[in-house]
């Protein structure tokens, strides 16, 4: 091996004390390497976030898991935001707190109004965070599963016009009463969320196929009823008459067991802020 | 196989997991007659050789060309299926369909598998494609021919050599072993925390997504690992850390795609050592390591081809085993 005019050390043989010099080397590689572990260790950290803000609700797509299960099964690739034809979920950035990548909706800004017909982003999912059937070992929280089948208004006189989802997303709710146009017995004329608002919504009457922007397609009603003439779920929300404490009679937005969550009733909402709001991941309560 | 080769080729295993590479106990006859012929050579005439093929030499980017066209084409195409709506390539490179056929990113798949444990279909489907695919051309060919974050990292590291040869930098280097490390406490953490940790961080999901959704604050995160890379350590994300080339790594263990190296005409200069992401697997080319007259490179290598451009010699060259023999 002596003939051998290599720089480097043979390796049978005793190895040599190291020199003081290369030690020191090795000392500050090591710190080095502790230290870069530790960075991307502490970047690592803020991947768990969306764990510890878990308890702040946030409306997923639909079909999806509880939100832990679903945290760990998201693949984070997009695909449902790509099927869906009216641009409805989006994916979370840094600072939305909600895990990097997942995809949310943001009803008040486009609400999935199954302008696809058959929960398309399930369909794309590739792991099963979107599911139509949850598997056995997942448990269905009480009053988080539909009672029956939601009937989607579009394909009512279809051979088959149920969507395939089994649990809601989440609920609607009339958070702001003292603001409903229908509670204070008041009309609505123009567009629903003014000229620039860029949320689509399919229209029955206008395409059957192609969502038009809700700006192109403005209202003339004398007792506002939006919600209603919007929710694409047959019996999901109608107008009643409900007692007042005062004993005097209203008209007022009902929600009832077949509603989704899917959010329309909460875009069309034309009063600032809406009246209606989804509670995300909220489960039906009679 | 021989035994000295079959030695070498879990010796490249270890290598992958972080081990420093050794000198070989053993070299074939064949090999060692060279070497030693090597050392006859009159060292006047040895440098007037090399000075005359320096003289000649043609600066080949070659295979650095194909590989750039070919991942900024496979980036593109995710892009334009979605913003187009061409439809050929749908979703990230963590997960998506080709022309409707599931494909998914191996390491992302096993995160999942980890956080959520429970398995579907489209998954294993996609996932089995994934594995035969990159089995079939090389492993961490996937680093190098795709990943959007390698293409990024490759122009900071030109900054970075920049920077060194003004003296302005020196490249800290670290422990190897640390990607090995990195990679068992991701799996643990999606394991017990049912959470998959790593794509948080993962520039390579970051970028392919701020490619084809659009921007976003995540983004900050590929910086300041660039920043990381150009002033303190070359190539310190895939070199040191990102489970991800491990992975691929593994799989690339026994891909037939890889680099060859012919011990006969080479001048040990070192320049593909230079070049390369992964010089550790190219310690064959030391003068006297050569455990036989062509050796196959380690696992670990990207088959990125810098080497390639960069031999003036040709004694380093693309092999698809088995391929030569058919044709």
């Amino acid at each position: 091996m002596s003939e051998n005019e290599n720089d480097r050390k043979p390796v049978a043989g005793p190895t040599p004390p190291l020199s003081k010099a290369k030690k020191q080397t090795n000392r500050r590689r090591f710190l080095r390497t502790t230290l870069l572990t530790g960075g991307v260790l502490g970047a690592a950290l803020s991947g768990f976030l969306p764990i510890i803000y878990s308890q702040k609700k946030r409306l997923r797509p639909p079909g999806a898991l509880d939100e832990k299960d679903f945290l760990g099964s998201c693949i984070k690739c997009g695909q449902c935001v790509q099927v869906c034809p009216v641009q409805a979920i989006k994916l979370a950035d840094l600072i939305d707190g909600m895990g990097v990548g997942t995809p949310y909706i943001d009803p008040r800004n486009q609400a999935c109004d199954f302008s696809c017909d058959a929960v398309q982003c399930i369909l794309a999912c590739p792991t099963g965070s979107l599911v139509y059937h949850k598997p056995d070992f997942l448990p269905v929280r009480v009053g988080a599963a539909l009672q029956a089948k939601p009937t989607l208004l579009a394909k009512e006189k279809d051979a088959e016009p149920t969507l395939n989802m089994n649990e809601r997303i989440g609920v609607a709710r009339l958070s702001r009463p003292e603001a409903c146009l229908a509670i204070q017995g008041k009309g609505f004329k123009g567009q629903a969320r003014g000229a620039e608002f860029k949320g689509k919504l399919r229209y029955m009457d206008v395409d059957r196929w192609k969502p038009i922007k809700v700006s192109e397609h403005p209202y003339d009603i004398p007792e506002c009823d939006l919600c209603v003439r919007a929710c694409p779920i047959k019996g999901a929300i109608s107008i009643e008459t409900v007692f007042a404490p005062d004993g005097s009679q209203r008209k007022s937005p009902v929600v009832h067991e077949p509603c989704v969550g899917c959010g329309v009733c909460e875009m069309i909402c034309p009063v600032e802020p809406t009246a209606i709001t989804i509670e995300a991941g909220e489960v039906w309560k009679i | 196989m021989s035994d000295v080769l079959k030695r070498r080729f879990t010796e490249q295993i270890k290598i992958m997991f972080g081990w420093e590479p050794k000198k070989p106990e053993k070299i074939t006859e064949r090999a060692q007659q060279v070497h030693v012929l090597k050392r006859m050579t009159n060292k006047q005439d040895l440098i007037a050789v090399k000075a005359h093929l320096r003289a000649h030499e043609v600066k080949s980017t070659k295979w650095r060309n194909r590989r750039w066209f070919t991942l900024i084409i496979a980036n593109l195409l995710f892009t334009f299926s979605f913003f187009l709506d061409i439809q050929i390539l749908e979703g990230a490179l963590t997960a998506s369909r080709f022309v409707g056929f599931h494909l998914i990113d191996l390491n992302s798949a096993l995160q999942v598998m980890l956080a959520h444990k429970h398995i579907i279909n489209n998954l294993v489907i996609g996932t089995g494609t994934v594995l035969l695919l990159w089995a079939l051309l090389g492993g961490r060919t996937f680093c190098s021919w795709v990943c959007p974050y390698h293409l990024v990292a490759e122009w900071a590291e030109k900054i970075h050599l920049y920077l060194a040869k003004k003296k302005l930098v020196t490249d800290q280097t670290m422990d190897r072993r640390l990607r090995t490390v990195f990679w068992i406490i991701f799996a643990l953490l999606a394991l017990a925390t049912g959470y998959t940790v790593f794509e948080a961080i993962s520039p390579t999901g970051i970028l392919s997504r701020a490619l084809i959704y659009g921007p976003g604050l995540a983004l900050l995160w590929v910086l300041a690992l660039l920043f990381f890379e150009v002033f303190f350590s070359r190539r310190a994300w895939c070199r040191y850390a990102c489970p991800i080339g491990l992975t691929y790594g593994v799989v690339g263990i026994i891909s037939p795609v890889r680099i060859k190296y012919k011990l006969e005409g080479c001048f040990h200069e070192g320049d593909c050592r230079k070049v390369c992401l992964v010089p550790h697997v190219l310690d064959t080319v030391i003068k006297g390591r050569a455990v036989d007259t062509e050796v196959p490179i380690g696992p670990d290598c990207t088959r990125c081809g810098l080497c390639v451009d960069a031999c003036p010699t040709g004694s380093l060259s693309f092999e698809v085993k088995g391929l030569q023999k058919l044709l």
